[in-house]
């Protein structure tokens, strides 16, 4: 039984929670924002998707690394320039927009990916980002392999939730998105463009979301292949709730989440035989939905989230 | 006195309906401008447009020799102007702070400059005398502290003008009479101020000079010291209005009692135990700014609610079972706050409203149980002439229907039951002169047929010459009932503030 405790006492655990964690965190951070600003994303799955192919295939044609990220950068922006278009000029149902942005992005995604590649039975492959040591810290024991020995892109990923969390709270866009969300009309009232700040809100979290798509090829894995998102961007809708829509609990969340399937892993292993793998698949998910329910007793909705704001209108 | 505002022609149309019809007048520098007018007149479709909400389909506006831009907040705040809307634009999950500086700088700006602004807007709060905490929620805050955030969210913008739109709708005698002080001292400092309101009293005690707006058109203008009250409510209405006189009657045996009711789950607002009597042919007025208990008293008394302590008695039965059915077979009237959203379907047809609440009636139902439609029509053309409530047809949407006429359509409802009790909760909030005169005169006349009446109202005017009693509600508590006669305006909106509980 002792062995089950000893899990989390290894530094494999947590660089893996940490590696499986960085895809949740940036796409989480990115449903915060647009949420945060009234606009729900259901768009995240696909755009996710869409991302992890074009930051993959950009690298595979032969760019770097990072053109790659940025490639999914600007993937994800145009997919949440189309979202606000539809949800936010033209008042569209968002849940209706976004369940179709994620059919459309992973579907073009892939399309786009057996076009290039028409012929490839196993997914071909890329040469990842590598684990860099960052000096003195990485020779740590137990912190050094656990939290300092990971690839430029997974510190690219905190550095997202500091950017995040210091645009949300010091900004005057930061503090327009928190207005957008709870109500329209005291932006309008003020002379801000609220169509203008719902849009940067959804194309920048958009473009989180596909970069978290792209840390998948471009970090923890080298290949492309259909589906492999797998969830994750519903996952990260359920996390913006546990996070009470905060960029900080973002990370923490996640952290859990990644955590409670790096541990699931590393159980199966343990006891393979005597207990179904299947059932430690679930464990994160029951165990999410168990803290989920605890976080989001006491969470706050942003009030104008999913209501269209139309300007000039007779209220 | 100088020019500050020149409103030229402006009209506005919704589809075919005209909002504002060639409406032209002048703000002078340091005045309090007035416009009055009934609800629907165009007095806040106006102010949107001076403000950039709306673009009006004609018409000319300058602020100070520059013309205005249309559609365009931001340069209506350029220029000098500011609104305070009816409803708050203050965002609650944010501070007083964060709510006062948003509009200050561009959004792209790296850098929120707080320390400047927290003290210039402690200034401002002192030199107005608008006491706020900088640091506090805005959801935290009471009704006047949300106003007065928004009056300074326009100082802080360094307006020359301000538009207050109802200002006074949620607030108390006293709130209203520092609100008006406030605005004082702002003339002073050489600003102006456009005042919409439906309340004549306030307005002839705040402003300079009126502007009465009727059907989206200008019929009147008129110095206020040369007013005469008379003449403008007339003038609003359109028509000369009778008001209803009250003639008491004596009061006939107790019909209900609540004992030590109390309410405390977190769905409505508390009540600590109140107790109560009422009286057939009483009309018992109960006062208090909204929000202190009496929606929950009002659902209590209908039974859409059920008390969590204390019982309520009805003096032919005792106690019964607590649903709003049971309490309607008892002869229980319920006049809802929010008329349009919990008294009438707005999409479903006037008929269709008028005979809701009589389907186990089965004069509406042929032999198979479908609706008779004869019986229903002739009952809703009946219902509708009997209250005078005006439509086109009774297979119009009550959705149509102009608040007047849509209390009318409920209160008639009601009446044909022949209630013995009525709860009418704000029965004639947000209605104009003339529809609030024939309401209080049906209310007055079910009051001569001996119904028990509990008056629920934030207007003071209409419980001191409507009730035969006053009670006052404040945070779930009830004072003991006072003959009205027997006191005034002034120790009731005392009480109102919590003196005395």
């Amino acid at each position: 039984m002792i062995e089950f405790i000893e899990i989390i006492f290894t530094a494999g655990f947590w660089a893996a929670t940490i590696r499986i964690a960085c895809p949740l965190i940036l796409a989480t951070i990115g449903e915060v924002l647009c949420e945060r600003a009234g606009v729900l994303n259901l768009g995240i799955e696909g755009i996710m998707s869409i991302g992890a192919m074009v930051g993959w295939m950009t690298v595979f044609l032969g760019a770097d690394l990072y053109t790659g990220i940025l490639a999914a950068l600007i993937i994800g922006s145009i997919f949440g320039l189309l979202h606000a278009i539809f949800t936010v000029y033209l008042g569209a149902s968002q849940h209706v927009t976004g369940i179709g942005i994620t059919m459309l992005a992973s579907s073009l995604g892939f399309f786009c990916f057996k076009l290039i590649l028409p012929a490839s039975t196993t997914p071909p492959k890329i040469k990842p980002f590598q684990p860099i040591d960052i000096p003195f810290l990485s020779e740590l024991p137990f912190l050094g392999p656990a939290f300092f020995q990971h690839t430029p892109f997974t510190y690219l990923a905190i550095l997202a939730v500091v950017f995040a969390f210091w645009l949300m709270n010091s900004t005057p866009l930061g503090l327009s998105i928190k207005m957008a969300g709870e109500n329209p009309m005291a932006l309008e009232a003020q002379g801000i463009d609220v169509f203008l700040v719902r849009t940067i809100a959804v194309v920048l979290g958009s473009a989180l979301m596909a970069v978290g798509g792209a840390y998948l090829t471009l970090s923890a894995f080298d290949a492309f292949y259909f589906g492999m998102i797998n969830g994750r961007g519903w996952i990260a809708i359920a996390l913006v709730v546990f996070a009470s829509w905060k960029p900080e609990r973002a990370l923490l969340g996640a952290l859990l989440f990644a955590g409670l399937d790096a541990y699931q892993v590393r159980a199966q292993q343990l006891a393979g035989a005597v207990i179904p793998y299947q059932f430690f698949l679930m464990l994160p998910f029951l165990l999410s939905i168990v803290a989920m329910v605890i976080a989001a007793k006491r969470t706050r909705y942003p009030k104008a989230l999913l209501i269209p704001f139309r300007r000039g209108e007779r209220h | 006195m100088t020019t500050l505002l020149k409103v030229e022609k402006i009209t506005k149309k919704f589809g075919d309906f005209y909002a504002n019809k060639e409406i032209s007048f002048e703000v002078k520098k340091n005045e309090v401008l007035a416009i009055l007018g009934e609800n629907g007149a165009g007095k806040t479709t106006l102010m949107n447009i001076l403000f950039g909400h709306y673009t009006p389909d004609a018409g000319n506006v300058s602020f100070e020799g520059n013309t205005i831009e249309f559609g365009n907040t931001n340069n209506a705040i350029k220029l000098g102007i500011g609104m305070v809307h009816q409803h708050f634009t203050l965002a609650e999950n944010l501070t007083v702070l964060e709510n006062i500086i948003i509009g200050r700088q561009s959004i792209f700006s790296l850098s929120l400059p707080k320390r400047q602004a927290r003290i210039k807007i402690l200034e401002l709060s002192k030199k107005f005398g608008l006491p706020i905490d900088p640091d506090e929620l805005v959801a935290n805050l009471s009704v006047s502290e949300k106003q007065r955030i928004e009056i300074l969210k326009t100082l802080f913008l360094d307006c020359k003008l301000l538009i207050l739109d109802e200002p006074t709708a949620a607030l108390t005698p006293q709130e209203t009479d520092s609100l008006f002080s406030t605005i004082r001292n702002m003339i002073k400092t050489g600003l102006s101020v456009i005042l919409i309101s439906h309340k004549l009293n306030e307005i002839l005690a705040v402003s300079d000079r009126i502007i009465v707006l009727r059907n989206g058109s200008s019929v009147g203008e008129t110095d206020t010291n040369s007013a005469e009250r008379q003449k403008i409510a007339e003038m609003i209405v359109g028509k000369k209005i009778e008001y209803p006189q009250k003639t008491k009657i004596p009061r006939k045996s107790k019909v209900l009692s609540l004992l030590d009711v109390s309410y405390n789950k977190a769905d409505a607002q508390r009540l600590s135990s109140v107790n109560l009597n009422l009286y057939g042919g009483q009309i018992l007025g109960i006062a208090g700014v909204a929000g202190n208990g009496q929606t929950t008293l009002a659902k209590i008394l209908s039974g859409h609610l059920k008390a969590t302590q204390g019982s309520i008695v009805f003096e032919e039965v005792g106690s019964v079972h607590i649903s709003p059915k049971s309490f309607m077979d008892l002869g229980v009237a319920y006049i809802p706050e929010d008329r349009n959203s919990d008294g009438i379907v707005g999409d479903m047809e006037i008929w269709e409203n008028a005979i809701m609440t009589e389907m186990d009636d089965s004069f509406f139902r042929n032999s198979l149980g479908f609706i008779n439609k004869k019986n229903s029509f002739d009952r809703s053309r009946n219902l509708c002439e009997t209250y005078d409530v005006r439509m086109q047809s009774i297979r119009q949407r009550s959705r149509l229907l102009s608040g007047g006429n849509v209390q009318k359509l409920l209160l008639g409802r009601w009446l044909m039951r022949e209630p013995k009790i009525i709860i009418a909760c704000q029965p004639t909030r947000g209605l104009d002169e003339g529809a609030i005169a024939s309401i209080q005169k049906l209310l007055l006349e079910a009051q001569q047929n001996n119904s028990a009446i509990i008056l629920i109202s934030e207007d003071l005017d209409e419980l001191l010459s409507m009730s035969d009693d006053i009670a006052v509600m404040y945070k779930g508590m009830l004072s003991n009932p006072i003959e009205t006669r027997t006191t005034n305006k002034l120790s009731i909106g005392l009480q109102m503030a919590g003196d005395g509980f």
